[in-house]
């Protein structure tokens, strides 16, 4: 199955694609060619985010198009028009200067997925203020970590998730100056919690006017945090410049047209749901659902179906949940609207790209890149074959390559200084040359890691990949020990640390376990202190008091009792070794590890 | 299967996914995966736990009457 091809050619549901040829656009194709299909600021100042996503469409004849239709979990649905979204996120512009938030300065969103959301997010970069989006799965630890790394002076939340995630770690946030609440107050307690604002009557007195000050295309716009193997979260710093990124991929990679109905799955608590959540589709003036609830597989399909949904853009655990529902459920939809379907966030398997060929019609389109990359850098289009299980190729505008590795696993340094490539379908490490504008521009206060991302010319991925002789890329690993678990990064570091947390536990050893739905699984392994005995109360009460800290997108699934975690000799745990073990894979070089006492 | 039966099942199907959780938490009109912080994984793992448990198999289409507390436990009381 896995040289299977799936063959494309000519008009796509009586649609001309954007990108009719991968190789002609890429030999043509340049940034600052994609840079000038945008507006840039009135009177030369400059270039934002905003003002490409909202205020031209407003100021222009897409005024009155639909750019959200916000679906409520409670079935009923609101439409909101660029004019309207426009005037609402000034409003949100306002609040903020009127707060004092200053240009630069971070305001933290942890917000449903609803209109609200879209207006903070745009008010914010109006404002020139940075925007870093957090997942309302999250729970009070790795929202406390981001919020004090980054910095936050505002937060704009719910009364719900600031009752249950934010309140018992506020007095740990000093730098934070503002709590905005939207929305009623929390139903359980009935009062407006403490130090906190009511953003909804804020907006209702704020002026509906607001200007865009002069904003450089290198001006910080979104900080956007992702997990590494140690150490807490990285906030990467992206800039207004990456929406150039967005227009061009939007464009090529997800083949948007201005009449089309497009829903990105993604929460924009992570970055997809802020780059093709928010920016993208907005950029291109495009209708977007944004829809509340959670997956449910028959919710999913009447939304495509009701919303006539013509793109979309989703991940392989959501697929591969929708194939478990079975193909009976699926044709019960007319789907007949739905011209492109693409996926991100681990590798999507050949078979649920041939099932969605199958069984919805359209082969899904996978495509790669990360949260350092701000935009999809390698992707399979609507015009180009498919080969099942294959990434596809990099952007026009993008170079990527394969790296190879020396035998210490380090890249490999030419004598001119150059990293060297490795041979067609050898393994290596995925790079790409940097230059494409939403390309990170540091990790907020560390630049020495920021620094360790590249060698030889090349941002260094952390995945690992190989090339087959037409350019396809294949990914192949994570080249360290961070898991990929439902599409999300997760540190395991972060998870280590909360399980310590507790006075049972000794050490923790955390690692991804294969899933058929989710890529990886959370696993923890636990040593216990003297005086404490494994049990499965023991282990029930650890799961829950990680769950509690973490959050459910990020605590583990599972947690398993060992005395004897494997060590090296500086005394850190070989995370490699233990998985090796779980999984019954060799165990590898194991020179460094302790010797047993 | 009565009332009690029924939270007790849902109960001890919850548990090994997600020990914090109370079930007397949960508002009658609220969800269970807003009001006790389940992600849509550890809800089909709890559907999957329900199924096994009942020997009946719950499809898609009845997820929406389980989501809540009091629909869940009409659904699982209607079970023969």
């Amino acid at each position: 199955m896995a040289r299977e091809v799936i063959a494309k050619s000519g008009q796509y549901r009586g649609v001309s694609p954007n990108m009719a040829d991968y190789e002609t656009e890429r030999a043509s194709f340049t940034w600052d060619e994609a840079r000038r299909s945008l507006d840039g600021l009135p009177a030369g100042r400059g270039l934002n985010i905003a003002h490409e996503a909202v205020v031209r469409h407003a100021r222009g004849p897409r005024a009155n198009h639909v750019a959200l239709r916000c679906l409520s979990r409670h079935g009923d649905h609101e439409d909101v028009t660029y004019a309207a979204l426009d005037e609402r996120s000034n409003r949100v512009a306002n609040v903020l200067d009127g707060l004092g938030v200053r240009a630069g300065e971070r305001v933290f969103a942890l917000m449903p997925r609803a209109a609200n959301l879209y207006a903070v997010a745009l008010g914010t970069l109006k404002h020139r203020a940075v925007l870093s989006p957090l997942f309302t799965a999250f729970g009070p630890e790795p929202i406390r970590q981001r919020l004090d790394a980054g910095g936050g002076v505002a937060l704009v939340t719910t009364p719900s998730l600031y009752r249950h995630k934010v309140a018992s770690i506020r007095d740990q946030l000093p730098g934070l100056r503002h709590v905005l609440l939207a929305g009623e107050p929390d139903a359980a307690v009935n009062e407006w919690p403490e130090d906190t604002e009511d953003l909804t009557s804020l907006l209702e007195a704020a002026s509906r006017d607001y200007e865009i000050g002069p904003t450089t295309p290198e001006d910080m716009a979104l900080l956007h945090f992702t997990s590494g193997t140690t150490g807490t979260p990285k906030g990467a710093i992206h800039v207004h410049d990456a929406v150039v990124s967005h227009y061009a991929t939007g464009r090529l990679a997800l083949d948007l047209h201005p009449d089309d109905v497009y829903w990105c799955t993604a929460d924009p608590g992570w970055v997809t749901g802020t780059s093709y959540g928010i920016i993208s589709p907005l950029v291109h003036g495009v209708t977007t659902i944004v829809d509340e609830s959670d997956f449910n597989a028959q919710h999913w399909y009447q939304t495509l179906e009701r919303e006539a949904v013509t793109v979309w853009y989703t991940a392989p655990t959501a697929l591969r949940m929708l194939m478990q529902a079975g193909a009976a459920m699926a044709q019960e939809y007319d789907l007949g609207r739905l011209r492109f379907i693409a996926s991100v966030g681990e590798p999507l398997n050949p078979e649920v790209v041939v099932w969605g060929r199958d069984v919805l019609g359209l082969a899904i389109h996978d495509n790669w890149w990360q949260t350092e990359t701000g935009g999809i850098m390698v992707a399979n289009y609507v015009s180009m074959d498919i080969r099942p299980g294959s990434m596809g190729r990099p952007m026009p505008g993008v170079e990527a390559t394969v790296l190879a590795h020396d035998a210490q696993g380090e890249i490999e340094i030419g004598d001119d200084g150059a990293a060297i490539e490795a041979a067609v379908d050898q393994e290596g490490e995925l790079a790409l040359r940097p230059g494409w504008p939403s390309m990170f521009r540091g990790y907020l206060n560390n630049p020495a890691r920021y620094e360790a991302c590249f060698a030889g010319g090349w941002y260094l991925s952390g995945d690992l990949a190989r090339r087959d002789a037409d350019g396809y890329f294949w990914f192949v690993g994570r080249g360290d020990d961070v898991i990929k678990s439902a599409g999300h990064l997760i540190g395991p570091f972060e998870v280590e640390s909360a399980l310590m947390e507790h006075p049972a536990v000794a050490e923790a050893g955390v690692i991804g376990v294969p899933d058929p739905l989710l890529g990886e699984v959370v696993k923890a392994f636990v040593s216990l202190n003297p005086g404490f005995n494994p049990s499965e109360d023991l282990r029930l009460e650890l799961l829950g008091s990680a769950r509690q800290q973490l959050g459910a997108a990020v605590a583990p699934r599972d947690i398993a009792f060992n005395q004897n975690l494997p060590h090296t000799r500086s005394g850190k745990i070989m995370r490699r070794l233990l998985r090796a073990r779980e999984l019954g894979l060799p165990e590898g070089d194991t020179s460094t590890l302790e010797s047993p006492t | 299967m009565t009332t009690d039966e029924a939270r007790n099942l849902m109960r001890s199907v919850l548990r090994p996914i997600a020990p914090e959780a109370n079930l007397d938490d949960v508002a009658p009109g609220e969800t269970l995966q807003e009001a006790l912080d389940l992600d849509s994984i550890d809800f089909l793992r709890f559907v999957t736990g329900l199924a096994q448990a009942t020997g009946h198999d719950i499809p898609e289409r009845d997820y929406e009457t389980i989501a809540t507390v009091d629909g869940c436990v009409a659904y699982l009381t209607s079970l023969t």
